[in-house]
């Protein structure tokens, strides 16, 4: 019998006592929230029988919920209630969850290090002075700081599993139309996922099976094969084949970085795995690529943020609507979510849509047949460095736009192919955790976590490298 | 110098659907401002469009009655601006691939008879909600009961020739887009509205210049006249010899001229691109089929073979075909048991005389035909048939009969009643009655004339016209 009431007060004093740390993980949240979830869930049988019953679940501030704000880290949104809840936070309650509170990120998801939040950063809980990368870097602090096991992240260029790099936990990216969208406040719509993350492989896969299904309210949720609960941890790996591209793994590759690669791979041949050498030749263009959908999508999604509907509305004594919308949004979204909407705007404009959106879509096509090429000649997993450095210091990379960028250079790929993919930790580097990552294909989420599983259990995901 | 007038026209549509484009709610027209909205009509955080199966369907109905061709697979894209009715600061719409292209409209022209004017393209959209100005002072206020209902918008090229074949056009469109069921197309209730392109050329003259797009037309007649004021305008400027500068003209109807919006600073750029949160509309060739045979007759050819096979006049045949209703009204009568001429003779100028708005058929067919059957038995004359049908709408479920013997307007046609009027008659008119004997066969008239005032008005006139005839041989 589930006692909801208590696992909500345990979950309480563990929130707190992260946040009290100067963590700040979360942007919403109160032990009278969580009693009151508890007392809901309480009162429903099928809650109390869910495959997450009592669990606590933080959720990231970009997914709506209608008992917490939605502010996207923004204040463009401030104090903004949503009036329906994601249907993966529906999905969740329904498996027996509480929600845990709302956590930081970068604004509008927009950034690599939560450092763009509107509402101050979050410190990556293993080293303060170091970002929990982004944008989900809220939820990765979450679990990484213990006062969660499970989170809500969302990815649209890799910000569920490298933040869970940098925070030494495990980041699930499903398969593009897996989780339904429906909720997600929008980014960039063709690349916009809901991923988990967890302290294991085990809590992630779990949360991502309870919120995965076609839901009638996305036309871009697709019946997909069911994702079931994750199974044991294989003891062997006989049979699978580990694809190793070139491309991940350049000449400068950090060497903190390379030496835990190094180990895991060696781990993957010990269980039997085959490792091979592979080529996805057009990765140097996904940078580029992600740069020019991505913000051109959002420009897009992000024109509805005007005040006239909702949110704060800059009007007093203003000439007309158009100074209204300059006024409001002028001063309601960040630098870097302005930078994107100019960078989406221009790509899109009359005399540029086709030089840049067009032919990214065509480039992004290529990427993605890389990545089919290799699936269909027998890989069954990528294995990728996540990050290409471990987190770095606060400010570090906000004076140069693309630096920050660049730290997506392993991740975003997989979103611009629609492929699932994970992070574990697989070692740290001078005390600091480096994430390892697998790429399966398409809807082929159930084997890279088989394989997480198998190779968590394999390696101290703690120890040092070098 | 002679000019030719070119005129193309943007026609958006309504469709006849329960719901809107993308989500559950109502697309009543009139409800409270703000109460048919949702998260997804609403643009919230969050929110996504699921396409309306029901709106697919009447837009593609609407493309095979336009004769278009239909696209299996058609996208839907994004066209961005700000306005503070468009909630999500872009309009879901069609762009590079939309549902139909290449269809065509015939109709006729008062200057040039029989014309067919090309459709360039039919395509899926949703509507923005609707700013009032008026409501509030120094305010504008938004309603999004219309944010979300599905559109068509039908693109003609520019093949009109003049303001009035501009509105034949619009009269056609009306009626064929009706026939199909597919929207009520009423421009009072906005579910019908018009944009159109102006420019003039040397006559004779096959270039394409500069035109103008004029808006803010409220009826057909409201579109004829905004033209005429912008084609005017367009010569007079010409002919000063001052170029057509592009731009957006309002029709101001209380004065009937047209003045340019107040200028933007930059021309619209929509920034369209394929709408990431749709997958492609894709129909399949046997649900495209069953829609295309599932066309009703279309006026044209209602018209065609109403005159044929009930033998009327091309007039009379149009007036009948005006509507789906009113021909399928037609056609019952004469299933009914009417002849054709008598069918088309009573509807046109009883029935359609009995509704002032010509909109809805005040009696339903079997009713008038009880009526038609009154007077072919002789009962009433035609000219009392009138007022038994008035009294009908009033008394809707007495029959004819009943309704003619209240009113005392049964006519009698029994011979013994009618032989004594007759007799009456030829007594009181001994001079009539010779001088008729003696050639003036006209006074046949007159003679029934004063049997019917005899009989006040009840006798039925062909038997008296036969007992006179006989009594005077």
């Amino acid at each position: 019998m589930t006692d909801f009431v208590t696992a909500a007060r345990e979950a309480a004093a563990r929130i707190a006592a992260c946040e009290a740390k100067g963590i700040h993980a979360f942007l919403a949240w109160s032990e009278d929230a969580l009693l009151a979830e508890a007392k809901r869930q309480a009162a429903s049988p099928s809650a109390a029988a869910g495959p997450l019953a009592g669990e606590a679940v933080a959720v990231k501030d970009v997914i709506a919920d209608a008992t917490l704000p939605t502010t996207c880290a923004s204040r463009i949104l401030e104090g903004w209630c949503s009036p329906f809840e994601a249907t993966a936070v529906r999905r969740l309650r329904a498996a027996g969850a509480i929600v845990a509170g709302k956590t930081n990120c970068d604004e509008f998801a927009m950034g690599s290090s939560t450092e763009y939040s509107g509402y101050g950063p979050t410190r990556n809980p293993v080293d303060p002075t170091r970002v929990p990368g982004g944008s989900s870097g809220g939820s990765a602090a979450a679990v990484a700081a213990g006062a969660v096991t499970m989170a809500l992240g969302s990815e649209t260029g890799g910000s569920v599993r490298q933040p869970a790099a940098f925070c030494g936990v495990v980041g699930i990216k499903p398969t593009y139309g897996r989780v339904s969208r429906y909720g997600l406040v929008a980014f960039g719509s063709s690349l916009d996922q809901i991923g988990t993350l967890g302290k294991n492989v085990r809590s992630a896969a779990r949360l991502l099976s309870a919120v995965s299904g076609r839901d009638d309210r996305d036309a871009t949720s697709l019946d997909r094969i069911p994702l079931a609960e994750p199974g044991e941890a294989p003891s062997s790996l006989r049979g699978t084949v580990i694809g190793v591209p070139r491309e991940y793994f350049p000449a400068g590759l950090h060497p903190g970085i390379r030496a835990a690669c190094d180990r895991a791979l060696e781990r993957l041949r010990a269980l039997g795995a085959e490792v091979r050498d592979v080529s996805l030749p057009h990765t140097k263009y996904a940078v580029p690529t992600y740069y020019i959908v991505a913000p051109a999508e959002a420009s897009s999604n992000l024109a509805r943020y005007d005040g006239v509907r909702y949110g704060p509305r800059a009007d007093g004594g203003l000439a007309d609507v158009r100074a209204v919308y300059r006024a409001t949004r002028g001063r309601g979204f960040g630098a870097e979510v302005r930078r994107r909407i100019l960078l989406g705007t221009y790509v899109l404009s009359a005399g540029y849509y086709d030089a840049y959106y067009r032919k990214a879509q065509r480039v992004r096509e290529l990427i993605r047949s890389d990545f089919a090429r290799v699936f269909a000649s027998g890989v069954h997993a990528l294995f990728t460095p996540t990050t290409p450095t471990p987190a770095f210091r606060f400010g570090e990379n906000l004076a140069d736009p693309l630096a920050m960028y660049l730290a997506d250079v392993f991740v975003c790929t997989v979103n611009l192919a629609w492929l699932p993919a994970l992070s574990l930790p697989i070692g740290r580097d001078q005390g600091l955790p480096v994430g390892g990552q697998l790429i399966g294909a398409m809807e082929r989420e159930s084997t890279i976590i088989r394989i997480a599983l198998a190779l968590e259990q394999a390696l101290d995901g703690t120890a040092e490298v070098r | 110098m002679s000019w030719e007038t070119v005129i193309g026209l943007e026609v958006h549509v309504q469709l006849r659907t329960a719901t809107k484009m993308f989500c559950a709610c109502s697309a009543k027209f009139g409800d409270a401002p703000n109460t048919n909205v949702c998260p997804v009509c609403l643009g919230l955080p969050g929110a996504l469009p699921v396409p309306n199966e029901r709106a697919v369907r009447l837009a593609v109905r609407a493309a095979y009655a336009l004769d278009c061709a239909v696209h299996p697979r058609s996208i839907f894209a994004r066209k961005n601006y700000f306005y503070p009715d468009l909630p999500k600061g872009y309009q879901i719409s069609q762009f590079e691939e939309p549902l139909a292209t290449a269809g065509a409209l015939a109709c006729v022209s008062p200057e040039r008879g029989a014309i067919t004017v090309r459709i360039k393209r039919l395509h899926l959209e949703e509507d923005a909600g609707k700013s009032f100005h008026d409501r509030v002072p120094g305010m504008t206020a938004v309603d999004f009961n219309r944010s979300g209902v599905p559109l068509v918008e039908i693109v003609s090229e520019p093949d009109l020739r003049s303001p009035a074949e501009a509105r034949a056009y619009l009269t056609t469109l009306k009626q064929v887009l009706k026939y199909v069921d597919v929207s009520d197309c009423n421009m009072e209730e906005g579910s019908l509205r018009v944009d159109a392109n102006l420019s003039i050329r040397p006559a004779g003259s096959a270039e394409l210049r500069s035109r103008t797009e004029v808006k803010n037309m409220n009826s057909f007649s409201g579109v004829e006249h905004a033209l005429e004021a912008e084609r005017r305008r367009q010569i007079a400027a010409t002919e000063r010899g001052e170029a057509i500068v592009q731009a957006t003209m309002l029709f101001d109807a209380a004065s009937g001229e047209v003045r340019p919006m107040r200028s933007k600073e930059e021309a619209q750029d929509y920034r369209y691109f394929p709408e990431p949160d749709l997958p492609p509309l894709v129909l399949a060739a046997k649900w495209l089929d069953a829609e295309r045979s599932a066309l009703p007759e279309l006026p044209g050819a209602r018209r065609a073979r109403l005159a044929t096979q009930y033998a009327l006049p091309e007039s009379d045949a149009g007036v009948l075909s005006g509507t789906r209703e009113l021909a399928d009204y037609f056609e019952r009568v004469v299933a009914l048991g009417a002849d054709g001429k008598e069918a088309a003779n009573w509807v046109m100028n009883d029935l359609l005389g009995l509704s002032p708005d010509g909109e809805a058929l005040p009696l339903p067919p079997e009713r008038l035909f009880e009526a038609i059957a009154l007077v072919r038995d002789g009962k009433v004359s035609r000219q009392a048939a009138k007022r038994v049908l008035g009294e009908m709408l009033k008394a809707r479920n007495d029959s004819a009969l009943a309704v003619a013997e209240r009113l005392g307007l049964v006519q009698v046609s029994d011979s013994g009643a009618i032989e004594a009027w007759v007799k009456e008659t030829l007594a009181a008119h001994p001079g009539e009655v010779e001088r008729y004997k003696a050639g003036e066969a006209r006074l046949m008239g007159f003679l029934v004339g004063q049997v019917m005032k005899c009989s006040k008005g009840r006798a039925d006139p062909k038997a008296v016209n036969a007992a006179l005839a006989a009594a005077l041989k």
